[in-house]
């Protein structure tokens, strides 16, 4: 059997690039071997894909499982069709750039019945199209297991999900009946109808995740870096101002300053916070000193303790 | 009070701080994997306080998160900081009933090593969610209330980790405020744990006396109340733990999956799960048990030279042997057993328990087989002896069972090797994982004696008989051989013991 690698395949090995610590390694490894896993014992995996920084991890970390070879499943992007502007432009590029198999599904009720988050409120705005959006797409792909990049440090229900975690045929997730998870042996046996979600970020960090984007020189949505932007405060949070869908609001005026996200989503949804941070370093740094939680950006963990939850057990990843 | 003058005004008294965690500890490169832990004791302990108090000075807690806490249960405790039992227990239901369902894990970090702590529940359940906490955790907390010291409970718990491989123990000797910071109260708890966890064949044993609740001892010194101890805090103590690490010296690689991307390549993944590899290394594929050179080492990022434990990698050979998924790759000098009938110690997780003579999937690594189990024998974690007992093992019972399968297995023993000597048991109709398991020894040494058949038994140098089994007619009937690999000396002592047996 000839050993030689494909050449086209041969992706350029970074000789000089800074090892990665033990710790991270320890999480890569980890990352890698669920992936690999779960593409060995599902018929139809598929990548939930929300081109935020941990997306861009799981994307990172499923072209190294897969190596040589291609990612072996496609990435799904449940649009809301509110998403940031940048975030589609550098999604269109990763694409290509990657050679990557890409689905996108926008729930056709947001445009038939004009859900907005601005008429219909963020619960029941993220309950249509989120979480509906992405019960069609996996109905419609018939895929019975689907990765995502929650972490268990982002929040309370999160800290107790497996990292195969079983959904019923009507994706819901039964915190209660949840299959014990010994070891690095994961469970993957289930009937037709029913899927799990894969989680290979289950044991990373927020600064885990943002000092492996450093050590990997992995692209992100320029948003993430601090810019002068156009913005109005609304119910506390700086909500970008681009977007002509925006409509100011009595009193609301559109503010300049240098800003940027810890966490993207839909823009309406979604606060920046004000800071200098133009580069990852500054990024990281500036860590060193939040004393607020990432999601505290996120309208959709506020609506109510549990609110999370709750989402999850009607079939939010 | 703000909170980081509550932290204050913990620390100010003892005026020794030394290693004040830094705020960007996590952003540190870290020299070691995280250290995987799991707290045992009950919320009359002080587990949730212990746990939050590690959160909480450690600064994995944010204020938002503390403000939702403050806001959930509008009551602080007499130190002005949260009800850390809110921070811990996430679900709705726990909340309401103010119980914790289920294994949760929590992330924390100094600026030398960051920590995954498995959090369970000491009562309910127990058995089953801290055989799952500590399946994976290098370092066991057992937590006693220093007014009641040493229960039951802690013999059950200590049994667990025990059983479960964990070597290394801290005591928590908590609620130390509460006996007026009595050393010889300390003193004698730490004496009766110790002869407890050597009793269990733990040796490296930690008591430290502390109160959660007030913050000494747990990432903070309390020189102030217990001027006379002067050994480590809690913190201290784990970030000097090892991690565990496989025992056995053999490379061992489960086959996840074959990658060929294109008709000239072929690389097997998976994740090292024992010993190392370099290219020009001979391997046996097993349970074919076909030979091979290791030609390349293929990551992402580059060709390696040698690949270690716990490395994700693609291995590929040097000819057309037949592998796939749920095979595993060893090395040829070192290898695992081979067989049928193999004894393993079992912890059931479901309510059914685990019954004799049913057909169950057994997985192991990426392999999935068919097995029966047969209990023989149940651990009576009270009094921690083992009780010749056969029928159904329950829920939570922990039993010695006999393996029998259906086609060959592959293991070591989880004493060697905690990775290839562990596997799950999975309903064939509920799909749910039923019991974890241990391997403990391959049951008879001399598997290819069997009555019913003409059998030959050579003796043949080793390096003739890799010869042999690389040839293709060999390879073909593999599974109709035995082989054990053994000194002459061994195999003439078995010779004699079979020649009784027979």
């Amino acid at each position: 059997m000839p050993s030689t690698l494909p050449e086209t395949e041969l992706h350029n090995p970074q000789t000089t690039k800074t090892p990665l610590d033990p710790h991270l390694k320890a999480l890569e490894n980890e990352a890698i071997h669920i992936f690999r896993e779960v593409a060995a014992e599902f018929d139809k995996p598929v990548m939930l894909y929300s081109v935020g920084k941990d997306s861009s991890v799981l994307l990172h970390l499923a072209r190294k499982a897969f190596y040589p070879g291609r990612v072996p499943f496609p990435l799904l992007h449940v649009n809301t069709g509110w998403k940031f502007a940048e975030m589609i432009a550098f999604r269109n590029d990763i694409v290509k750039k990657y050679d990557l198999d890409f689905i996108e599904h926008i729930n056709p009720r947001g445009a038939a019945e004009n859900v907005t988050p601005f008429t219909h409120g963020s619960a029941l705005f993220t309950d249509i199209m989120k979480t509906e959006g992405l019960r069609q797409a996996l109905d419609a792909g018939g895929f019975d297991a689907a990765f995502g990049g929650a972490r268990r440090d982002e929040e309370a229900s999160r800290a107790k999900e497996r990292i195969y975690s079983f959904r019923t045929p009507e994706h819901r997730w039964d915190p209660r009946a949840q299959r014990p998870e010994l070891w690095n042996i994961y469970n993957g046996m289930i009937r037709k109808g029913e899927s799990v979600r894969a989680f290979p970020l289950s044991n990373w960090t927020e600064v885990d995740i943002w000092r492996y984007i450093q050590v990997e020189d992995i692209p992100l949505v320029p948003l993430y870096y601090a810019k002068e932007r156009p913005y109005v405060e609304r119910d506390g949070m700086m909500i970008l101002a681009e977007d002509p869908r925006l409509e100011l609001l009595p009193g609301e005026t559109v503010k300049h300053g240098s800003i940027r996200f810890r966490t993207l989503g839909d823009f309406p949804l979604t606060g920046a916070i004000p800071s200098e941070a133009t580069n990852l370093e500054e990024v990281i740094a500036e860590l060193e000193i939040a004393t607020v939680s990432e999601r505290q950006g996120r309208a959709i963990d506020r609506d109510q303790s549990g609110s999370m939850e709750k989402k999850k057990r009607e079939g939010y990843f | 009070m703000t909170v980081s003058a509550t932290a204050q005004a913990v620390e100010a008294p003892t005026g020794t701080i030394t290693a004040f965690p830094a705020v960007d500890a996590a952003r540190l490169p870290r020299d070691t994997r995280p250290l995987r832990l799991i707290t045992c004791g009950s919320v009359d302990d002080g587990k949730s306080t212990l746990i939050g108090r590690l959160l909480w000075d450690t600064k994995a807690v944010k204020e938002d998160q503390a403000a939702t806490l403050r806001r959930d249960s509008g009551k602080q405790n007499d130190l002005g900081l949260p009800d850390f039992a809110l921070l811990l227990d996430g679900l709705q239901a726990e909340r309401e009933q103010g119980i914790t369902i289920d294994v949760a894990y929590r992330y924390f970090a100094t600026d030398k090593r960051s920590f995954i702590v498995a959090d369970t529940p000491g009562h309910e359940q127990y058995t089953r969610n801290m055989a799952t906490g500590a399946s994976t955790a290098d370092l066991a907390i057992l937590l006693v209330d220093a007014r009641t010291g040493l229960l039951e409970q802690t013999r059950r718990h200590a049994t667990i980790a025990s059983l479960m491989g964990i070597k290394q123990f801290v005591l928590a000797v908590n609620k130390f405020d509460l006996v007026d910071y009595d050393r010889a109260r300390f003193d004698q708890i730490s004496h009766q744990f110790r002869e407890l966890a050597l009793s269990l064949g733990v040796r490296q044993i930690t008591a430290i006396p502390m109160s959660a609740l007030k913050g000494e001892n747990v990432v903070y010194d309390g020189k102030a109340s217990m001027p006379w101890y002067d050994g480590q805090t809690l913190v201290e103590v784990l970030e000097l733990a090892t991690v565990r690490s496989a025992q056995t010296v053999g490379f061992r690689l489960p086959v996840q999956r074959v990658s060929r991307p294109g008709e000239s390549f072929r690389g097997y993944q998976g994740t090292v799960a024992g010993g190392s590899v370099k290219p020009g290394d001979s391997v046996v594929i097993l349970p074919s048990g076909m030979v091979a050179n290791v030609t390349k080492i293929i990551t992402f990022d580059l060709v390696r030279n040698a690949a270690v434990t716990g490395d994700a990698i693609t291995l590929v050979l040097d000819r057309q042997v037949d592998v796939s998924r749920g095979d595993m790759i060893v090395s040829i000098d070192s290898q695992p057993q081979v067989g049928l009938d193999f004894d393993a110690q079992l912890v059931a997780l479901q309510s059914e328990g685990i019954q004799p003579g049913r057909r169950y999937w057994l997985k192991s690594g990426s392999r999935r087989q068919r097995v029966t189990a047969n209990p023989f024998s149940q651990l009576d974690l009270k009094t921690g002896s083992w009780n010749q007992r056969t029928g159904l093992l329950p829920m939570n019972g922990i039993g010695k069972v006999h393996l029998s399968f259906d086609e060959n297995a592959v293991f070591d023993a989880y004493e060697q090797n905690r990775t290839t000597g562990a596997f799950i048991l999975i309903d064939p109709d509920t799909n749910n994982t039923v019991a974890g398991g241990m391997i403990t020894a391959k049951r008879s040494s001399l598997t290819g004696f069997r009555s019913d058949e003409t059998r030959v038994v050579l003796s043949l140098p080793a390096d003739l008989a890799d010869q042999l089994m690389a040839t293709e007619l060999f390879s073909r009937r593999r599974d109709e051989t035995d082989l054990l690999r053994m000194t002459a000396g061994e195999a003439s002592q078995i010779f004699k013991d079979a020649a009784v047996d027979i």
